[in-house]
Protein backbone atom coordinates (compact mmCIF):
# COMPACT_ATOMS: atom_id res chain seq x y z
CA UNK A 1 0.00 0.00 0.00
CA UNK A 2 2.56 2.58 -0.85
CA UNK A 3 1.85 5.72 -2.11
CA UNK A 4 2.33 5.96 -5.88
CA UNK A 5 4.21 8.40 -6.61
CA UNK A 6 3.91 8.50 -10.24
CA UNK A 7 1.43 10.80 -10.44
CA UNK A 8 2.75 14.72 -10.37
CA UNK A 9 1.38 16.43 -7.54
CA UNK A 10 -0.83 19.56 -8.53
CA UNK A 11 -0.94 21.10 -5.13
CA UNK A 12 1.39 21.00 -2.56
CA UNK A 13 0.32 22.57 0.73
CA UNK A 14 3.33 23.36 3.53
CA UNK A 15 2.93 24.81 7.21
CA UNK A 16 -0.39 25.99 6.04
CA UNK A 17 -2.43 28.30 8.58
CA UNK A 18 -5.27 30.18 8.66
CA UNK A 19 -7.00 32.34 11.50
CA UNK A 20 -10.88 33.72 11.31
CA UNK A 21 -10.03 36.58 13.36
CA UNK A 22 -7.93 35.66 16.24
CA UNK A 23 -9.99 31.72 15.63
CA UNK A 24 -7.17 29.45 14.30
CA UNK A 25 -8.86 27.16 11.93
CA UNK A 26 -6.28 25.26 9.81
CA UNK A 27 -2.90 24.42 11.94
CA UNK A 28 -0.22 23.86 9.83
CA UNK A 29 -1.21 21.41 7.46
CA UNK A 30 0.94 19.67 4.96
CA UNK A 31 0.41 17.15 2.54
CA UNK A 32 -0.23 16.81 -1.43
CA UNK A 33 -2.83 16.14 -4.28
CA UNK A 34 -1.86 14.17 -7.23
CA UNK A 35 -2.84 14.70 -10.72
CA UNK A 36 -5.34 12.80 -11.82
CA UNK A 37 -6.78 11.62 -8.21
CA UNK A 38 -9.47 11.65 -5.92
CA UNK A 39 -8.48 12.74 -3.00
CA UNK A 40 -11.45 12.97 -0.01
CA UNK A 41 -11.50 15.12 2.66
CA UNK A 42 -13.49 13.53 5.55
CA UNK A 43 -13.41 14.88 9.72
CA UNK A 44 -16.11 15.64 11.83
CA UNK A 45 -18.22 19.06 11.21
CA UNK A 46 -16.34 22.44 12.08
CA UNK A 47 -13.26 20.52 11.58
CA UNK A 48 -12.14 22.56 8.98
CA UNK A 49 -12.50 20.91 6.15
CA UNK A 50 -14.78 22.49 4.05
CA UNK A 51 -12.57 25.69 4.77
CA UNK A 52 -9.72 23.69 3.54
CA UNK A 53 -10.90 23.17 0.15
CA UNK A 54 -11.82 27.04 0.00
CA UNK A 55 -8.49 28.34 0.51
CA UNK A 56 -7.26 26.35 -2.79
CA UNK A 57 -9.55 28.86 -5.32
CA UNK A 58 -8.88 31.89 -2.73
CA UNK A 59 -12.83 31.25 -2.18
CA UNK A 60 -11.76 31.75 0.93
CA UNK A 61 -10.78 35.82 0.98
CA UNK A 62 -14.36 36.29 0.85
CA UNK A 63 -15.11 35.65 3.82
CA UNK A 64 -14.34 38.99 6.16
CA UNK A 65 -11.15 38.85 8.63
CA UNK A 66 -9.34 35.77 7.70
CA UNK A 67 -5.76 35.48 7.18
CA UNK A 68 -3.22 32.88 6.25
CA UNK A 69 0.19 31.73 6.59
CA UNK A 70 2.31 29.23 4.69
CA UNK A 71 2.17 28.25 1.24
CA UNK A 72 -0.35 26.16 -1.35
CA UNK A 73 1.99 25.95 -4.30
CA UNK A 74 -0.50 24.81 -7.36
CA UNK A 75 1.51 23.33 -10.10
CA UNK A 76 4.98 25.00 -8.06
CA UNK A 77 3.29 28.26 -7.74
CA UNK A 78 2.64 29.81 -4.72
CA UNK A 79 -1.15 30.88 -4.96
CA UNK A 80 -1.40 32.92 -1.57
CA UNK A 81 1.40 35.55 -3.44
CA UNK A 82 -0.70 38.23 -3.12
CA UNK A 83 0.34 39.01 -6.80
CA UNK A 84 -2.04 36.11 -8.45
CA UNK A 85 -4.38 36.47 -10.83
CA UNK A 86 -7.47 35.04 -9.04
CA UNK A 87 -9.73 35.01 -12.47
CA UNK A 88 -7.03 32.65 -14.08
CA UNK A 89 -6.46 30.75 -10.94
CA UNK A 90 -10.52 30.38 -10.65
CA UNK A 91 -10.69 29.08 -14.54
CA UNK A 92 -8.47 26.16 -13.80
CA UNK A 93 -9.87 25.54 -10.57
CA UNK A 94 -13.69 24.81 -10.70
CA UNK A 95 -15.87 24.53 -7.68
CA UNK A 96 -18.89 23.00 -6.77
CA UNK A 97 -21.16 23.71 -4.00
CA UNK A 98 -23.18 21.72 -1.11
CA UNK A 99 -26.32 22.79 -2.76
CA UNK A 100 -26.56 22.93 -6.48
CA UNK A 101 -26.60 26.70 -7.20
CA UNK A 102 -27.51 27.12 -10.76
CA UNK A 103 -28.33 31.01 -11.77
CA UNK A 104 -31.82 31.61 -12.60
CA UNK A 105 -31.51 31.79 -16.52
CA UNK A 106 -31.74 28.71 -19.38
CA UNK A 107 -29.51 25.52 -18.93
CA UNK A 108 -27.31 26.55 -21.64
CA UNK A 109 -26.71 30.19 -20.65
CA UNK A 110 -25.71 28.41 -17.32
CA UNK A 111 -22.94 26.12 -18.59
CA UNK A 112 -22.24 29.01 -21.18
CA UNK A 113 -21.24 31.60 -18.13
CA UNK A 114 -17.81 30.38 -17.48
CA UNK A 115 -16.39 30.60 -21.59
CA UNK A 116 -18.85 33.84 -21.71
CA UNK A 117 -17.07 35.40 -18.81
CA UNK A 118 -13.46 34.08 -20.32
CA UNK A 119 -14.32 35.50 -23.44
CA UNK A 120 -15.77 33.31 -25.79
CA UNK A 121 -18.29 34.92 -27.97
CA UNK A 122 -18.96 32.49 -30.93
CA UNK A 123 -22.17 30.62 -31.02
CA UNK A 124 -20.50 28.26 -32.45
CA UNK A 125 -17.76 27.19 -30.16
CA UNK A 126 -20.43 28.30 -27.04
CA UNK A 127 -23.05 25.25 -28.55
CA UNK A 128 -19.22 22.59 -28.76
CA UNK A 129 -18.66 23.86 -25.12
CA UNK A 130 -21.91 23.46 -23.97
CA UNK A 131 -22.54 19.61 -25.52
CA UNK A 132 -19.38 18.77 -24.70
CA UNK A 133 -19.47 19.70 -21.13
CA UNK A 134 -23.15 18.46 -20.36
CA UNK A 135 -21.91 15.20 -22.24
CA UNK A 136 -19.48 14.88 -19.58
CA UNK A 137 -21.96 14.80 -16.94
CA UNK A 138 -24.52 12.71 -18.49
CA UNK A 139 -27.25 15.30 -18.69
CA UNK A 140 -26.85 16.09 -22.46
CA UNK A 141 -29.46 13.27 -23.56
CA UNK A 142 -31.98 14.40 -20.41
CA UNK A 143 -31.78 18.23 -21.39
CA UNK A 144 -31.27 18.45 -25.27
CA UNK A 145 -34.06 19.31 -26.64
CA UNK A 146 -34.55 22.10 -23.63
CA UNK A 147 -31.40 23.96 -23.44
CA UNK A 148 -33.81 27.03 -23.20
CA UNK A 149 -35.56 26.26 -20.67
CA UNK A 150 -35.23 27.53 -16.82
CA UNK A 151 -32.22 25.63 -15.06
CA UNK A 152 -34.05 26.06 -11.70
CA UNK A 153 -36.63 23.71 -13.43
CA UNK A 154 -34.40 20.66 -13.25
CA UNK A 155 -34.43 18.29 -10.77
CA UNK A 156 -31.97 18.65 -7.24
CA UNK A 157 -29.77 16.10 -8.72
CA UNK A 158 -29.63 17.62 -12.59
CA UNK A 159 -28.93 20.91 -10.87
CA UNK A 160 -25.87 19.92 -9.50
CA UNK A 161 -24.74 18.06 -12.52
CA UNK A 162 -25.59 21.13 -14.40
CA UNK A 163 -23.58 22.89 -11.82
CA UNK A 164 -20.26 20.64 -12.60
CA UNK A 165 -20.79 21.08 -16.09
CA UNK A 166 -20.80 24.83 -15.41
CA UNK A 167 -17.34 23.93 -13.74
CA UNK A 168 -16.12 21.95 -16.27
CA UNK A 169 -16.93 24.32 -19.18
CA UNK A 170 -13.87 27.05 -18.28
CA UNK A 171 -11.87 23.85 -18.95
CA UNK A 172 -10.48 23.52 -15.43
CA UNK A 173 -7.57 21.08 -14.16
CA UNK A 174 -8.89 20.48 -10.85
CA UNK A 175 -12.55 20.44 -9.81
CA UNK A 176 -12.87 21.48 -5.90
CA UNK A 177 -16.37 19.66 -4.46
CA UNK A 178 -17.63 20.64 -0.99
CA UNK A 179 -20.10 17.82 -0.25
CA UNK A 180 -21.83 17.57 -3.69
CA UNK A 181 -24.07 15.14 -2.73
CA UNK A 182 -24.80 15.74 0.74
CA UNK A 183 -28.23 17.35 -0.19
CA UNK A 184 -29.34 14.73 -2.58
CA UNK A 185 -30.85 11.49 -2.39
CA UNK A 186 -29.42 8.15 -2.96
CA UNK A 187 -30.14 7.59 -6.66
CA UNK A 188 -28.82 11.54 -7.65
CA UNK A 189 -26.09 11.03 -4.98
CA UNK A 190 -24.90 7.36 -7.08
CA UNK A 191 -24.71 9.35 -10.19
CA UNK A 192 -22.44 11.89 -9.06
CA UNK A 193 -20.45 9.36 -7.54
CA UNK A 194 -20.06 7.08 -10.89
CA UNK A 195 -19.87 10.87 -11.95
CA UNK A 196 -16.82 11.15 -10.19
CA UNK A 197 -14.83 8.27 -10.91
CA UNK A 198 -15.44 8.71 -14.78
CA UNK A 199 -13.93 12.60 -14.55
CA UNK A 200 -10.82 11.84 -12.95
CA UNK A 201 -9.17 10.57 -16.07
CA UNK A 202 -9.35 14.43 -17.14
CA UNK A 203 -9.70 16.13 -13.96
CA UNK A 204 -7.88 16.29 -10.44
CA UNK A 205 -10.93 16.50 -7.40
CA UNK A 206 -10.66 16.99 -4.42
CA UNK A 207 -13.84 16.52 -2.56
CA UNK A 208 -15.02 17.01 0.58
CA UNK A 209 -17.55 14.44 2.18
CA UNK A 210 -19.79 13.22 5.33
CA UNK A 211 -19.95 10.41 4.51
CA UNK A 212 -16.88 8.09 5.10
CA UNK A 213 -18.44 5.55 2.59
CA UNK A 214 -18.40 7.84 -0.08
CA UNK A 215 -14.84 8.48 0.20
CA UNK A 216 -13.72 4.89 0.52
CA UNK A 217 -15.74 4.47 -2.53
CA UNK A 218 -14.46 6.99 -4.87
CA UNK A 219 -11.43 8.42 -3.32
CA UNK A 220 -7.65 7.56 -4.23
CA UNK A 221 -6.56 9.20 -1.47
CA UNK A 222 -7.92 10.43 1.95
CA UNK A 223 -6.72 13.61 4.29
CA UNK A 224 -8.57 12.99 7.84
CA UNK A 225 -8.99 16.57 9.74
CA UNK A 226 -9.57 16.88 13.39
CA UNK A 227 -10.01 20.45 14.71
CA UNK A 228 -8.23 22.25 11.93
CA UNK A 229 -5.00 19.57 12.10
CA UNK A 230 -4.82 16.50 9.70
CA UNK A 231 -4.54 13.63 11.94
CA UNK A 232 -3.76 11.23 9.04
CA UNK A 233 -3.08 10.92 4.85
CA UNK A 234 -2.72 8.28 3.23
CA UNK A 235 -4.02 6.11 0.53
CA UNK A 236 -8.00 5.13 0.77
CA UNK A 237 -7.35 1.44 0.92
CA UNK A 238 -5.06 2.22 4.01
CA UNK A 239 -6.59 4.78 6.18
CA UNK A 240 -9.95 2.81 6.07
CA UNK A 241 -8.30 -0.47 6.67
CA UNK A 242 -5.63 -0.22 8.71
CA UNK A 243 -5.74 3.38 10.06
CA UNK A 244 -2.22 4.27 11.77
CA UNK A 245 -3.99 7.04 14.42
CA UNK A 246 -6.29 5.50 17.05
CA UNK A 247 -8.04 9.17 16.49
CA UNK A 248 -8.82 8.00 12.75
CA UNK A 249 -9.66 4.44 14.02
CA UNK A 250 -12.02 5.84 16.65
CA UNK A 251 -13.54 8.42 13.66
CA UNK A 252 -13.82 5.83 10.77
CA UNK A 253 -15.35 2.87 13.07
CA UNK A 254 -17.90 5.34 14.43
CA UNK A 255 -17.27 6.31 18.43
CA UNK A 256 -17.29 9.55 17.67
CA UNK A 257 -18.28 12.62 14.60
CA UNK B 1 -47.68 8.29 25.92
CA UNK B 2 -51.08 8.55 23.53
CA UNK B 3 -52.42 10.51 26.59
CA UNK B 4 -49.85 12.54 27.05
CA UNK B 5 -50.01 13.78 23.56
CA UNK B 6 -54.07 14.52 22.90
CA UNK B 7 -53.69 16.11 26.78
CA UNK B 8 -51.18 18.38 25.36
CA UNK B 9 -53.14 18.80 21.96
CA UNK B 10 -56.16 19.45 24.20
CA UNK B 11 -54.46 21.54 26.70
CA UNK B 12 -53.17 23.67 23.78
CA UNK B 13 -55.27 23.73 21.03
CA UNK B 14 -58.26 22.72 22.03
CA UNK B 15 -59.07 23.74 25.29
CA UNK B 16 -62.22 26.41 26.25
CA UNK B 17 -60.68 27.95 28.90
CA UNK B 18 -58.02 29.51 26.53
CA UNK B 19 -60.44 30.19 24.03
CA UNK B 20 -62.49 31.98 26.23
CA UNK B 21 -59.28 34.13 27.30
CA UNK B 22 -57.31 35.60 24.75
CA UNK B 23 -57.76 33.09 21.50
CA UNK B 24 -61.44 34.89 20.80
CA UNK B 25 -60.67 38.36 21.88
CA UNK B 26 -57.55 38.43 20.02
CA UNK B 27 -58.94 37.01 16.76
CA UNK B 28 -62.06 39.51 17.06
CA UNK B 29 -59.21 42.47 16.87
CA UNK B 30 -57.37 41.48 14.08
CA UNK B 31 -60.60 40.59 11.75
CA UNK B 32 -61.95 43.75 12.74
CA UNK B 33 -58.78 45.94 11.57
CA UNK B 34 -59.17 43.98 8.26
CA UNK B 35 -62.70 44.72 7.87
CA UNK B 36 -62.23 48.08 8.58
CA UNK B 37 -59.12 48.46 6.41
CA UNK B 38 -61.20 46.43 3.61
CA UNK B 39 -64.26 48.31 4.00
CA UNK B 40 -62.24 51.84 3.51
CA UNK B 41 -60.71 50.43 0.65
CA UNK B 42 -64.02 49.74 -1.15
CA UNK B 43 -65.85 52.84 0.38
CA UNK B 44 -63.43 55.00 -1.39
CA UNK B 45 -63.50 53.45 -4.60
CA UNK B 46 -67.21 53.50 -4.78
CA UNK B 47 -67.55 56.98 -3.90
CA UNK B 48 -65.11 57.80 -6.45
CA UNK B 49 -66.45 55.98 -9.32
CA UNK B 50 -69.87 57.50 -8.16
CA UNK B 51 -68.87 60.66 -8.21
CA UNK B 52 -65.94 60.76 -11.06
CA UNK B 53 -68.96 58.88 -13.31
CA UNK B 54 -71.73 62.16 -12.70
CA UNK B 55 -69.68 65.08 -14.83
CA UNK B 56 -70.54 62.23 -17.49
CA UNK B 57 -73.67 60.36 -16.68
CA UNK B 58 -75.88 63.75 -15.48
CA UNK B 59 -73.60 66.43 -16.43
CA UNK B 60 -73.66 65.12 -19.95
CA UNK B 61 -69.83 65.52 -20.34
CA UNK B 62 -68.52 63.66 -23.03
CA UNK B 63 -66.13 60.63 -22.02
CA UNK B 64 -64.27 60.86 -25.37
CA UNK B 65 -63.49 64.37 -25.42
CA UNK B 66 -62.49 64.35 -21.41
CA UNK B 67 -60.45 62.00 -22.40
CA UNK B 68 -58.73 62.99 -25.47
CA UNK B 69 -59.39 66.96 -26.10
CA UNK B 70 -56.39 69.35 -25.30
CA UNK B 71 -59.51 72.00 -24.57
CA UNK B 72 -59.68 72.86 -20.99
CA UNK B 73 -62.07 75.80 -20.01
CA UNK B 74 -64.80 74.61 -17.50
CA UNK B 75 -65.48 78.57 -16.47
CA UNK B 76 -67.08 79.73 -20.09
CA UNK B 77 -70.38 80.68 -19.76
CA UNK B 78 -71.69 79.56 -22.46
CA UNK B 79 -69.56 77.05 -24.22
CA UNK B 80 -67.46 75.09 -20.97
CA UNK B 81 -64.65 72.69 -22.62
CA UNK B 82 -63.68 69.75 -20.55
CA UNK B 83 -60.48 68.18 -22.09
CA UNK B 84 -58.38 66.81 -19.20
CA UNK B 85 -55.96 65.04 -21.66
CA UNK B 86 -53.02 67.71 -21.33
CA UNK B 87 -53.43 66.81 -17.79
CA UNK B 88 -53.22 63.28 -18.19
CA UNK B 89 -50.39 64.01 -20.37
CA UNK B 90 -48.37 65.52 -18.39
CA UNK B 91 -48.85 63.44 -15.24
CA UNK B 92 -47.78 60.56 -17.20
CA UNK B 93 -44.93 62.44 -18.75
CA UNK B 94 -43.89 63.90 -15.55
CA UNK B 95 -44.13 59.94 -14.11
CA UNK B 96 -41.95 58.69 -17.06
CA UNK B 97 -38.92 61.07 -16.93
CA UNK B 98 -38.82 60.98 -12.85
CA UNK B 99 -38.64 57.26 -13.17
CA UNK B 100 -36.13 57.46 -15.90
CA UNK B 101 -34.01 59.37 -13.73
CA UNK B 102 -34.76 57.71 -10.51
CA UNK B 103 -34.42 54.61 -11.51
CA UNK B 104 -30.83 54.23 -12.51
CA UNK B 105 -29.33 55.86 -9.94
CA UNK B 106 -31.56 54.25 -7.00
CA UNK B 107 -30.59 50.77 -8.79
CA UNK B 108 -27.21 52.23 -8.18
CA UNK B 109 -26.92 53.30 -4.97
CA UNK B 110 -28.78 49.84 -4.38
CA UNK B 111 -25.89 47.88 -5.65
CA UNK B 112 -23.16 50.16 -4.47
CA UNK B 113 -24.98 48.82 -0.81
CA UNK B 114 -25.55 45.66 -1.37
CA UNK B 115 -22.28 44.17 -3.64
CA UNK B 116 -19.76 47.22 -3.40
CA UNK B 117 -19.67 48.31 0.32
CA UNK B 118 -21.94 46.55 2.38
CA UNK B 119 -20.41 47.13 5.75
CA UNK B 120 -20.10 51.22 6.04
CA UNK B 121 -22.27 51.69 2.29
CA UNK B 122 -25.74 50.85 4.12
CA UNK B 123 -24.43 52.59 7.44
CA UNK B 124 -24.37 56.01 5.29
CA UNK B 125 -27.00 55.79 3.04
CA UNK B 126 -29.49 53.87 4.84
CA UNK B 127 -29.95 57.26 7.82
CA UNK B 128 -29.65 59.48 3.74
CA UNK B 129 -32.67 57.50 2.59
CA UNK B 130 -34.80 57.98 5.73
CA UNK B 131 -33.90 61.36 5.57
CA UNK B 132 -35.39 62.01 2.33
CA UNK B 133 -38.48 59.97 3.31
CA UNK B 134 -39.05 61.86 6.06
CA UNK B 135 -38.95 65.73 4.29
CA UNK B 136 -42.72 66.70 3.50
CA UNK B 137 -43.61 67.02 0.00
CA UNK B 138 -43.83 71.26 0.53
CA UNK B 139 -40.69 71.23 1.45
CA UNK B 140 -39.60 69.38 -1.24
CA UNK B 141 -41.71 71.86 -3.45
CA UNK B 142 -40.49 74.91 -1.62
CA UNK B 143 -37.24 74.17 -2.16
CA UNK B 144 -37.61 72.97 -5.85
CA UNK B 145 -39.49 76.84 -6.33
CA UNK B 146 -36.73 78.62 -4.39
CA UNK B 147 -33.61 76.88 -5.69
CA UNK B 148 -34.39 74.38 -9.55
CA UNK B 149 -36.74 77.11 -10.42
CA UNK B 150 -34.53 80.11 -10.67
CA UNK B 151 -31.82 77.67 -11.59
CA UNK B 152 -33.69 76.40 -14.82
CA UNK B 153 -34.57 80.23 -15.74
CA UNK B 154 -31.11 81.42 -15.88
CA UNK B 155 -29.41 78.38 -17.80
CA UNK B 156 -32.24 78.11 -20.28
CA UNK B 157 -35.11 80.67 -21.84
CA UNK B 158 -38.30 80.40 -20.03
CA UNK B 159 -40.04 81.27 -16.92
CA UNK B 160 -38.26 78.50 -15.13
CA UNK B 161 -41.89 76.49 -14.10
CA UNK B 162 -41.28 73.55 -15.92
CA UNK B 163 -42.29 70.05 -16.51
CA UNK B 164 -37.90 69.70 -15.87
CA UNK B 165 -38.80 71.20 -12.48
CA UNK B 166 -41.13 68.76 -11.71
CA UNK B 167 -39.33 65.97 -12.81
CA UNK B 168 -36.33 66.67 -11.19
CA UNK B 169 -38.05 66.86 -7.58
CA UNK B 170 -40.11 63.99 -7.95
CA UNK B 171 -36.88 62.39 -8.88
CA UNK B 172 -35.61 63.01 -5.81
CA UNK B 173 -38.63 61.96 -4.11
CA UNK B 174 -39.31 58.91 -5.33
CA UNK B 175 -35.40 57.94 -4.71
CA UNK B 176 -35.82 56.47 -1.86
CA UNK B 177 -38.63 54.30 -3.05
CA UNK B 178 -36.93 52.79 -5.40
CA UNK B 179 -33.74 52.59 -3.40
CA UNK B 180 -35.03 50.58 -0.31
CA UNK B 181 -36.71 48.47 -2.51
CA UNK B 182 -33.84 47.79 -4.79
CA UNK B 183 -32.04 47.13 -2.01
CA UNK B 184 -34.22 44.52 -0.24
CA UNK B 185 -34.38 42.96 -4.31
CA UNK B 186 -30.11 42.58 -4.36
CA UNK B 187 -30.22 41.60 -0.64
CA UNK B 188 -32.16 38.55 -0.83
CA UNK B 189 -30.88 37.01 -3.47
CA UNK B 190 -28.87 33.78 -1.87
CA UNK B 191 -25.16 33.88 -1.29
CA UNK B 192 -24.54 30.63 -3.61
CA UNK B 193 -25.61 32.70 -6.44
CA UNK B 194 -22.25 35.62 -6.22
CA UNK B 195 -20.12 32.01 -4.66
CA UNK B 196 -21.32 30.60 -7.86
CA UNK B 197 -20.46 33.41 -10.03
CA UNK B 198 -16.94 33.62 -8.40
CA UNK B 199 -16.09 30.44 -8.58
CA UNK B 200 -16.05 30.61 -12.14
CA UNK B 201 -13.63 33.33 -12.38
CA UNK B 202 -15.96 35.95 -12.70
CA UNK B 203 -15.26 39.64 -11.74
CA UNK B 204 -17.66 41.34 -9.22
CA UNK B 205 -18.84 43.61 -12.19
CA UNK B 206 -19.29 40.61 -14.13
CA UNK B 207 -21.05 38.64 -11.55
CA UNK B 208 -23.30 41.99 -10.85
CA UNK B 209 -24.33 42.50 -14.39
CA UNK B 210 -25.05 39.01 -15.60
CA UNK B 211 -26.02 37.23 -12.53
CA UNK B 212 -27.30 39.58 -9.90
CA UNK B 213 -29.29 42.42 -11.82
CA UNK B 214 -31.12 39.32 -14.19
CA UNK B 215 -31.58 37.39 -11.15
CA UNK B 216 -33.57 40.59 -9.06
CA UNK B 217 -34.79 41.75 -12.36
CA UNK B 218 -38.70 41.51 -11.55
CA UNK B 219 -37.92 42.53 -7.92
CA UNK B 220 -36.04 45.56 -9.68
CA UNK B 221 -38.94 46.42 -12.03
CA UNK B 222 -41.58 46.30 -8.69
CA UNK B 223 -39.17 48.69 -7.39
CA UNK B 224 -39.28 51.37 -10.48
CA UNK B 225 -43.20 50.68 -10.67
CA UNK B 226 -43.59 51.45 -6.91
CA UNK B 227 -41.52 54.80 -7.58
CA UNK B 228 -43.49 55.88 -10.53
CA UNK B 229 -46.66 55.35 -8.47
CA UNK B 230 -45.45 57.40 -6.00
CA UNK B 231 -44.21 60.24 -8.58
CA UNK B 232 -47.89 59.72 -10.21
CA UNK B 233 -50.29 60.55 -6.98
CA UNK B 234 -47.90 63.12 -5.64
CA UNK B 235 -49.45 66.67 -6.25
CA UNK B 236 -48.07 69.40 -3.63
CA UNK B 237 -44.57 69.86 -4.62
CA UNK B 238 -45.34 69.05 -8.35
CA UNK B 239 -47.86 71.60 -8.66
CA UNK B 240 -45.76 74.63 -6.60
CA UNK B 241 -42.90 73.89 -9.72
CA UNK B 242 -44.53 72.85 -12.73
CA UNK B 243 -46.03 76.14 -13.75
CA UNK B 244 -49.87 74.39 -13.89
CA UNK B 245 -50.59 75.91 -17.87
CA UNK B 246 -53.43 74.18 -19.88
CA UNK B 247 -51.29 73.46 -23.05
CA UNK B 248 -49.21 70.30 -23.95
CA UNK B 249 -45.90 70.98 -23.33
CA UNK B 250 -43.82 71.04 -26.44
CA UNK B 251 -40.64 70.39 -24.76
CA UNK B 252 -39.38 69.53 -20.85
CA UNK B 253 -38.76 73.26 -20.43
CA UNK B 254 -42.74 74.06 -20.89
CA UNK B 255 -45.06 74.66 -18.35
CA UNK B 256 -47.21 71.83 -17.98
CA UNK B 257 -49.66 70.79 -15.56
CA UNK B 258 -50.67 67.25 -13.72
CA UNK B 259 -54.11 65.55 -13.07
CA UNK B 260 -53.21 65.97 -9.43
CA UNK B 261 -52.08 69.76 -9.28
CA UNK B 262 -55.02 70.63 -11.26
CA UNK B 263 -57.28 68.63 -8.45
CA UNK B 264 -55.46 70.54 -5.83
CA UNK B 265 -55.35 74.26 -7.57
CA UNK B 266 -58.97 74.13 -8.42
CA UNK B 267 -61.21 72.53 -5.76
CA UNK B 268 -61.63 75.26 -3.48
CA UNK B 269 -62.86 77.48 -6.35
CA UNK B 270 -65.49 74.92 -7.39
CA UNK B 271 -68.74 74.26 -5.99
CA UNK B 272 -69.72 70.96 -4.91
CA UNK B 273 -72.09 69.23 -7.39
CA UNK B 274 -71.27 71.51 -10.46
CA UNK B 275 -69.88 70.69 -13.26
CA UNK B 276 -66.57 71.60 -13.20
CA UNK B 277 -66.13 69.66 -9.36
CA UNK B 278 -67.75 66.57 -11.08
CA UNK B 279 -65.22 66.68 -13.53
CA UNK B 280 -62.42 66.96 -10.97
CA UNK B 281 -63.54 64.43 -9.54
CA UNK B 282 -63.50 62.33 -13.03
CA UNK B 283 -59.72 63.27 -12.39
CA UNK B 284 -59.40 61.44 -9.44
CA UNK B 285 -61.14 58.69 -10.75
CA UNK B 286 -58.47 58.29 -13.76
CA UNK B 287 -56.22 58.82 -11.14
CA UNK B 288 -57.13 55.89 -9.14
CA UNK B 289 -57.60 53.55 -12.56
CA UNK B 290 -54.26 53.87 -13.29
CA UNK B 291 -52.66 53.61 -10.08
CA UNK B 292 -54.84 50.37 -10.17
CA UNK B 293 -53.37 49.38 -13.33
CA UNK B 294 -49.46 49.88 -11.76
CA UNK B 295 -50.77 47.55 -9.06
CA UNK B 296 -51.88 45.33 -11.56
CA UNK B 297 -48.02 45.58 -13.08
CA UNK B 298 -46.31 44.87 -10.13
CA UNK B 299 -48.34 41.69 -9.63
CA UNK B 300 -47.50 40.59 -12.52
CA UNK B 301 -44.15 41.21 -11.49
CA UNK B 302 -43.88 39.81 -8.17
CA UNK B 303 -45.49 36.59 -9.68
CA UNK B 304 -42.66 36.03 -12.32
CA UNK B 305 -40.00 36.23 -9.58
CA UNK B 306 -38.04 33.45 -9.86
CA UNK B 307 -36.09 33.02 -6.69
Amino acid sequence: MQTTTANKSVFDVKDLNLWYGSFHALINLNFSMYKNEVTAIIGPSGCGKSTFVKTLNLMVNMIPNVHMSGEINYNDKNILNKKIDLVELRKQIGMIFQKGNPFPQSIYDNVAYGPRIHGIKKKKQLDEIVEESLKDVALWDEVKDRLQSAALGLSGGQQQRLCIARALATKPEVVLMDEPTSALDPISTLKIEELITKLKEKYTIVIVTHNMQQAARISDKTAFFLNGEVVEFSDTNQLFSNPSDKRTEDYITGRFG
Amino acid sequence: MENTTTSARERLVKSNKNKSNGELRGKMIVTLSAIIMITATVAITVFLATKGLQAFLVNGVSPIEFLTSTDWNPTDEGNPKFGAFPFIYGSLAVTLLSALIAAPIGIGAAIFMTEIAPAWGRKILQPVIELLVGIPSVVYGFIGLTVLVPFIRNQFDGIGYSLLAGTIVLSVMILPTITTIATDAMGTLPRNLREGSYALGATRWQTIRKVLVPAALPSLLTAIVLGMARAFGEALAVQMVIGNSRAIPSSILDTSATLTSIITLNMGYTTYGSVENNTLWSMGLILLIISFVFILIIRYLSSRRRI
